[in-house]
């Protein structure tokens, strides 16, 4: 069985046979997605699956990832932080070093791009790539993943420059999208809910997830499962379990990994460690990138989890545990908003006391817990599933492909 | 002789238009020059977009003014604004105007309070795809409706009234053309409210209208 047909079990054949459709308009495309790593962090996870599909949809579909240096990745970190709205002014040098690794990747990749029908560019790194490809004959479309609501301006302002002359941008939500002389797209990010990720897990390896992390099956379990980052409120996490830990004992899990574009992580994993101090109820589980079935069993064994973040993207890690029947007590900025759906799904807070009045809240009303939790993942079924995602990017393929009118018709 | 029914599918894409509101009088002033697509989008949009199907308002702007900026009478009323009662986008924008302006009417108040979260306009592009699938006949439909995705129902359903003159959706005006036999079956299908409901259940609510009338005991 294909992979497509395996989704179909999931979201019905008239989802799949719709993508099939839209994808003969678009058979022998050559299309390339470029981002900065192959492993860690949303958006290669989403790269993971989206190319393999469009592949088996008929697309001729390619993946690259730039490389880059020290300096360059801290140039990008530094960028990253800024256009989330940290005022951070970025040394000329590291700016000069951004310029370089673009124009050294472009010369690697330039015949591929050149040749492309449509080159989706994902996030900063690679922007600038743009500007060293000439002789592109194809549609050019700046991806960005980043909650760009806030931006501290003169960052942008550079990165503006590099991409105002492609074809289209995408967005996850519309708060985030800086205005850009072209379209730009509103497509909200997904899950693949076969991924290792996401693929249901037997009951004996949740057993074994127990003991393998020193949990203890009897107790409540909160997790947050993030990079650490400043932004994801780690702090903010281990506040609220303290909040709550006077009256219910429960155990805090806050697992994540690092990224390779992210040199931030292990200096904020520091700060996290010395707040837990000797508590052996806080589990600060550092696992590699690829540790995809572990964050799996923990999200699953779990019975509330957070994402308490300050700023957010989209939030991925809330749309994996609302799939797996969680609810989720958020902070309520960027997708998380979009996701978390007060008493409904989940809860939005905006403080470390308003997480702990509802992890309590939870804890105590179980009835209530179950059913957020069956709602948040129906509404992931219908939403938040790779397959809508699939089907806007072919959607808006076509519509750049046809000059942006408003209405597209396809024989 | 009636011609045979091009059973088409679409999906649509958000792109947002850059535009935004945060106090009652900004929505008023961005919804009297927001395009077409960008008021079609916020009554019609929520059924082909990732969007908590909300249980009291079925409209952008209802939410926004319940949600961010709490003020439930507006809502209601916008809430109760239902597009297909109207000929075109134009006469439901003054619809929504109307409304808005009746509220700023009512209180100079109103006009300073600033939403917890900015209104954000989109507007929409649809692509337009033939499934290769042909019905000859209305019968046909019992079996079709069902195995339909949501993009072919809204197509059919929603956008036909915006594409057409008459303002009917694509199976009425298919089966009126069948003569008087089916005029009973028209009338069941303009009993079907597309506004109040989500694409899922709108094809229940179709399929449900063709079983009954083709069932084997009639005639």
């Amino acid at each position: 069985m294909n992979r497509l047909d395996q989704y179909a079990s999931i979201v019905g054949e008239d989802v799949i046979d719709q993508l099939r459709l839209l994808a003969a308009q678009l058979k022998g495309l050559k299309v390339v997605h470029v981002n900065s790593t192959r492993e860690g962090g949303g958006v290669a996870e989403i790269l993971s699956w989206l190319v393999p599909l469009k592949q088996e949809l008929g697309i001729d579909a390619s993946w690259e990832v730039i490389n880059g240096t020290p300096q360059f990745y801290q140039c990008t970190k530094y960028m990253h932080n800024a256009l989330q709205g940290n005022h951070i002014d970025i040394r000329e040098s590291l700016l000069k070093e951004y310029e370089r690794i673009n124009e050294l990747n472009a010369e690697t990749l330039r015949s591929k791009l050149e040749e492309a029908d449509v080159v989706f560019i994902h996030d900063p790194q690679p922007a600038g790539m743009f500007a060293f490809c000439p002789g592109r004959r194809g549609k050019w479309i700046w991806r960005c993943h980043i909650d760009l609501s806030r931006p501290y301006r003169p960052i942008w302002k550079f990165l503006r420059d590099r991409v105002k002359s492609y074809d289209a941008s995408i967005w996850s939500l519309s708060e985030f999208a800086q205005p850009l002389p072209h379209p730009l797209y509103l497509v909200p990010p997904s899950i693949d809910p076969l991924s290792a990720k996401n693929v249901e897990i037997d009951s004996k390896e949740l057993i074994h997830a127990y003991d393998r992390f020193g949990l203890d099956r009897r107790r409540p379990i909160i997790t947050q499962v993030s990079r650490f980052d400043r932004f994801k409120d780690p702090q903010g996490v281990v506040r609220a379990y303290r909040l709550v830990k006077s009256f219910l004992p429960i155990q805090l899990v806050l697992a994540g990994g690092g990224a390779s574009d992210d040199p931030e992580g292990e200096e904020v994993l520091a700060q996290v460690r010395a707040i837990a101090g000797d508590d052996h109820d806080i589990h600060i589980i550092v696992l590699p990138a690829d540790a995809h079935r572990e964050i799996n069993a923990i999200q699953r064994i779990s019975d509330i989890v957070l994402q308490k973040s300050t700023r957010e993207g989209f939030g991925l890690t809330v749309t994996e545990a609302m799939w797996k029947g969680k609810p989720v007590i958020g902070g309520d900025t960027g997708g998380i908003r979009l996701q978390v759906i007060n008493h409904h799904t989940g809860f939005l807070v905006t403080s470390p006391e308003g997480a702990a009045l509802r992890i309590r809240y939870l804890l105590k009303h179980r009835g209530h817990l179950e059913e957020l939790g069956a709602k948040a993942h129906q509404f992931v079924l219908e939403n938040f599933l790779i397959t809508r995602h699939l089907r806007e990017y072919l959607t808006l393929m076509l519509a750049v492909l046809s000059d942006n009118q408003d209405r597209i018709e396809v024989s | 002789m009636s011609e045979t029914f091009e059973v088409k599918d679409c999906a649509l894409i958000a792109i947002s238009t850059g535009e935004y509101a945060q106090t009652l009088r900004e929505l008023r002033e961005k919804v009297l020059t927001a395009p077409p697509t960008s008021i079609y989008y916020h009554f019609w949009g929520g059924l082909l977009r990732p969007r908590f199907d909300d249980p009291e308002f079925q409209n952008d702007f209802a939410i926004w003014a319940s949600h961010s900026l709490h003020d439930k009478a507006l809502a209601e009323r916008l809430a109760l604004i239902d597009p297909s009662d109207y000929p075109d986008i134009e006469n439901l924008r003054l619809e929504v105007l109307d409304t808005l302006e009746e509220r700023l009417d009512e209180s100079e108040r109103l006009s300073l309070v600033t939403a917890d979260h900015r209104f954000y306009f989109v507007r929409s592009q649809i692509v337009v795809f033939d499934t290769s699938r042909r019905l000859t006949a209305p019968e046909e439909l019992v079996s079709a409706i069902p195995s339909l995705s949501s993009g072919s129902i809204f197509y059919h359903v929603i956008d036909a009234r915006r594409r057409l003159p008459e303002n009917k959706d694509d199976f009425t005006i298919w089966i009126s053309s069948f003569g008087p036999d089916y005029q009973e079956l028209v009338d069941r299908i303009a009993e079907v409210d597309p506004y109040f409901t989500n694409l899922i259940e709108l094809r229940e609510e179709l399929s449900t209208v063709f079983m009954d009338f083709f069932r084997p005991t009639r005639g």
